[in-house]
């Protein structure tokens, strides 16, 4: 993905980048509306018209609500009240709390009324730019430190079970290590079975020392030693790993309270499931009448949840929100950014965490490198391959995917699609290349065509296809060289306009495996056993009306 | 008109039994002599009685009090004020916009300008409800012969194993033989845990070694099941988010491996689904069926305050019905999921925690 090495100005004003799509997508409304380029039964997506696709796929959630703003001149009272009950009904389906929903519109058309003078354009764009605002308002301010003491800082984790408690432990001494400061966990769980072995595996995973004591019947006596021991061989950090509860178990939760009395934790952290739904408010009140909350810690974020619960639990605790859980492996925690959840929260995906990405991919180097090599009409097949291997890592197509605005779309079409699998095959078309065939693909002749397509084991039209391709996009890469990322859309726009990436040439079919071949014999019966699965279906169907 | 007028006598005749000491107050007078401002004065309610009635609804006005509040008056015009309060009562059981807004509509329609009774609504919302969630009995599909897999499967931390070893313990106490599998090899500890369970109910349990193939294990397990004899072996999985397409691929490939075993097998895939879950619980319902096949649904963590409402477009949508209720940490807390039961807990506030 050519995002270009000026990257960094989008990071700072995200939310004009959020416009300027917006923007982008109307004038584009040519393109949405003529048919999709991705059937179902396409098998594979090449790689510009992806990134045209993502942009295509713009239209979920809000974004069709606010079409119906569109085109209205000046925004009023009443146009308003529709786009807000949009905005609401989109709340609630982020599963934000109910009650929190309503305040929050509350307050959305207060200051809508407020700023109404100033609409002028496009009242859809002041409208969202309002409720992004408030949103970002609300989910700030930021604060990711562990507020760490000169001496032993003790945190402590609580939350419902199930909520990620013990893997968050693991990932913020993960976050711990990378600062230089090695974290005691102490495994304080005594209620679910082989809590105490799993945090002693993280730990020896991360080669930090776990504190348990074998046969513990009392949680504040575990955390009161292993804090004792800590501040005796002078460990900077203790995290405090307590068991999951109900925020309605009387007897648990003053538990938690002892613990607080007699350890007295420096940070306090409420660990809450992305995919909680409206009972957010309610555990998240209770523990923080039990405990004085420090902050919170939301999971599961790496899903397709849209952490609507959030903005509950912001709401009702007041207290910062410091890391997101975003995968499974103990790197995933990340700071937390009110832009990205906004926009999360209200369905457009997040811009800036997929730069991020984009970048953590490509060094700054490489970013440069190949900005010159564009820019001198350079961009060989060789560079392709990089740039497509760099996109074939496992995963991160889905990952990105996810980060993409539109992403539930998306996301559907990558299951039944593979992408990674046709970027592979792209590649392995060029390493069947010689390398003068790559800097000058011209030369490639129907031998050589079909010498390239036996070595990669394709048809050889996919050769052609993908020269076809390269032979469109090299000019294009000259011509984005240098230029801001929207600059670089509107080219790919402009591309698809003309019909160059017609929907037509989709890319070459990917063989998928067919599993195991069965004999004529055994179709008969597997389909044998079919219909009669079905019939049954059908009876016990018939039996329950 | 008569019914009307009757209903007014009824609400007369529940206020009198509610308050026995009371002097006769002025919207009682106004029903015995007609009911044409009986709305105005349900919306202003003037005596000593009524306003601290107003008082105490506003203290009570706590979450999860609310159906039964907003109907306290005995009888209330249905405007967009009721609706839309009916509707908030809705959202809350995480049921989604969708259905609220459905059931929302219906009622207006059906009770517009009308003045209701919250039996009325609550029976009319209730019935409704009840006849989505009904089905049969019978709660799992028991092979008619050889031994029965049931595969569980769900997002991390929805509480799989722990509601796996609580059907361990409820179908072993039916008397049945029952070997687990701890095919979850990826998460630290999790086979350890699933092992204190079984030594804990008593089951023989096959277990791998970290970071192996959960599909050996299943396979082994499956293998131990047929030698032994035993009538039903129950295979944990790792938790995953359905957007991880390798990770739902793999459940695929578990699936694969029992049928190869087992024709018929699995003969349940039951996804466990956690009740505080919201609208991602559909996203969750969809994927694990589209990739594993899901026969059901456990609803875990239901002993809080969470509702779980969101079966109810998960049972509209894909048909899934719920089997068991998981009502605590012990490992007799697991429940057979009875909708009646289930749909009076969702909108009824009283019900205390664990009202199954």
């Amino acid at each position: 993905m050519w995002f270009g090495s000026r990257l960094p100005i989008y990071k700072q004003s995200s939310y004009r980048l959020r416009c300027w799509l917006r923007s982008v997508r109307q004038r584009s409304q040519g393109i949405l509306n003529r048919p999709r380029m991705l059937g179902p039964d396409g098998k594979s997506l090449r790689f510009v018209s992806l990134v045209v696709a993502m942009f295509e796929s713009l239209q979920d959630g809000l974004k069709a609500a606010f079409k119906s703003l569109r085109g209205k001149g000046k925004l009023t009272e009443s146009n308003m009240r529709d786009g807000l009950r949009l905005v609401e009904t989109s709340l609630l389906e982020a599963d934000v709390s109910y009650s929190v929903v309503k305040d929050f519109m509350g307050e959305v058309t207060e200051k809508a009324m407020g700023e109404k003078v100033l609409l002028a354009l496009d009242p859809s764009q002041q409208l969202v730019g309002i409720v992004h605002q408030q949103l970002i308002e609300l989910l700030g301010p930021v604060d990711a430190s562990l507020h760490l003491k000169k001496d032993t800082t003790v945190l402590m984790l609580c939350g419902l079970q199930g909520s990620g408690k013990t893997t968050t432990c693991g990932k913020l001494s993960r976050l711990l290590l990378d600062s230089n400061v090695r974290p005691m966990l102490v495994a304080a769980d005594l209620q679910r079975p082989a809590a105490i072995e799993q945090l002693h595996v993280l730990g020896q995973q991360l080669n930090v020392p776990v504190y348990s004591e074998k046969g513990a019947q009392d949680p504040v006596r575990v955390c009161q030693d292993a804090v004792r021991k800590a501040k005796d061989e002078g460990i900077r950090v203790v995290i405090l790993d307590t068991a999951g509860r109900l925020a309605i178990d009387q007897e648990l939760m003053q538990q938690l309270q002892r613990i607080d009395l007699r350890v007295q934790p420096d940070q306090v952290y409420l660990v809450v499931d992305g995919m909680t739904g409206q009972d957010a408010v309610n555990s998240a009140k209770a523990f923080n009448e039990a405990l004085e909350l420090d902050g919170v810690i939301m999971t599961k974020l790496d899903g397709d949840a849209r952490g609507g619960a959030l903005l509950s639990v912001k709401k009702v605790t007041g207290v910062p929100i410091k890391y997101i859980g975003t995968g499974e492996h103990l790197d995933s925690l990340e700071p937390f950014r009110p832009e990205g959840m906004a926009g999360r929260i209200l369905g457009h995906g997040d811009v800036v965490a997929l730069v991020d990405e984009v970048q953590r991919v490509q060094t700054a180097e490489e970013q440069a490198a190949l900005e010159a090599k564009m820019r001198a009409g350079e961009f060989t097949l060789d560079d392709f391959r990089d740039q497509l291997l760099k996109m074939a890592k496992p995963g991160l197509m889905q990952k990105m995917m996810g980060l993409m605005p539109g992403m539930g779309d998306m996301q559907k079409l990558l299951q039944d699609e593979d992408a990674e699998g046709s970027m592979r095959q792209t590649v392995g078309i060029i390493d069947s290349m010689t390398p003068a065939e790559r800097r000058h693909p011209k030369i490639i002749d129907p031998s050589r065509r079909m010498r390239i397509a036996r070595g990669a084991g394709v048809e050889p039209q996919l050769v052609n296809q993908l020269i076809k391709q390269y032979e469109m996009m090299a000019p294009l890469m000259q011509s984005m060289a240098g230029k801001g990322m929207g600059d670089r859309m509107r080219a790919v726009q402009e591309l698809q306009r003309s019909g160059m990436l017609d929907p037509g040439s989709r890319g070459p079919r990917v063989k998928k495996s067919t599993g195991k071949r069965l004999t004529a014999k055994e179709r008969a019966k597997m389909k044998k056993q079919r219909e009669k699965e079905l019939r049954r279906k059908k009876r016990s169907e018939k039996g329950k009306n | 008109m008569m019914g009307l007028f009757d209903r007014f006598r009824g609400k007369t005749n529940v206020e009198s039994q509610d308050v026995t000491s009371t002097p006769p107050r002025a919207d009682e007078t106004a029903a015995d002599t007609g009911h044409v401002d009986s709305a105005a004065s349900a919306a202003a309610p003037k005596g000593l009685l009524a306003r601290l009635r107003q008082g105490l609804r506003r203290t009570s006005q706590l979450l999860n009090t609310d159906i039964r509040d907003l109907f306290k008056q005995d009888g209330r015009l249905v405007d967009d004020d009721f609706v839309d309060e009916l509707f908030a009562i809705l959202v809350r059981t995480d049921m989604g916009t969708g259905p609220s807004a459905q059931i929302r509509d219906q009622i207006r329609s059906e009770f517009r300008g009308r003045v209701v009774r919250m039996d009325d609504v609550l029976h009319s919302v209730k019935s409704q409800l009840k006849q989505l969630m009904a089905q049969d009995e019978a709660p799992l599909n028991l092979a008619t012969s050889g031994p029965t897999i049931i595969m569980v499967v769900g997002v991390n931390g929805s509480g799989k194993t722990t509601s796996i070893a609580k059907l361990a313990h409820f179908l072993k106490a039916q008397g049945k033989g029952v070997v687990v599998a701890a095919a979850d090899t990826f998460r630290a500890a999790a086979v350890e845990q699933l092992t204190v369970w079984a030594e804990r109910i008593g089951v023989p349990i096959v277990t791998g070694s970290a970071g192996s193939d959960p599909a050996s294990v299943a396979h082994r397990a499956v293998a131990q099941t047929l030698e032994s004899g035993a009538d039903i072996c129950i295979i944990d999985t790792a938790g995953r988010l359905q957007t991880q397409a390798n990770l739902m691929n793999q459940l695929a490939k578990i699936r694969r491996v029992i049928t190869k075993q087992v024709p018929e097998a699995p003969h349940e895939v039951l996804l466990v689904l956690d009740a505080t879950a919201g609208q991602n619980g559909i996203s969750q319902a969809k994927g694990f069926s589209e990739a594993a096949g899901c026969t059901g649904i456990i609803l875990a963590k239901l002993d809080g305050t969470a509702k779980g409402g969101v079966v109810i477009p998960i049972r509209q949508q894909f048909h899934l019905p719920v089997k068991y209720v998981g009502l605590g940490e012990k490992a007799e807390d697991l429940a057979l999921f009875e909708g009646g039961r289930f749909v009076d807990a969702l909108l009824d506030d009283e019900a205390p925690e664990g009202h199954f």
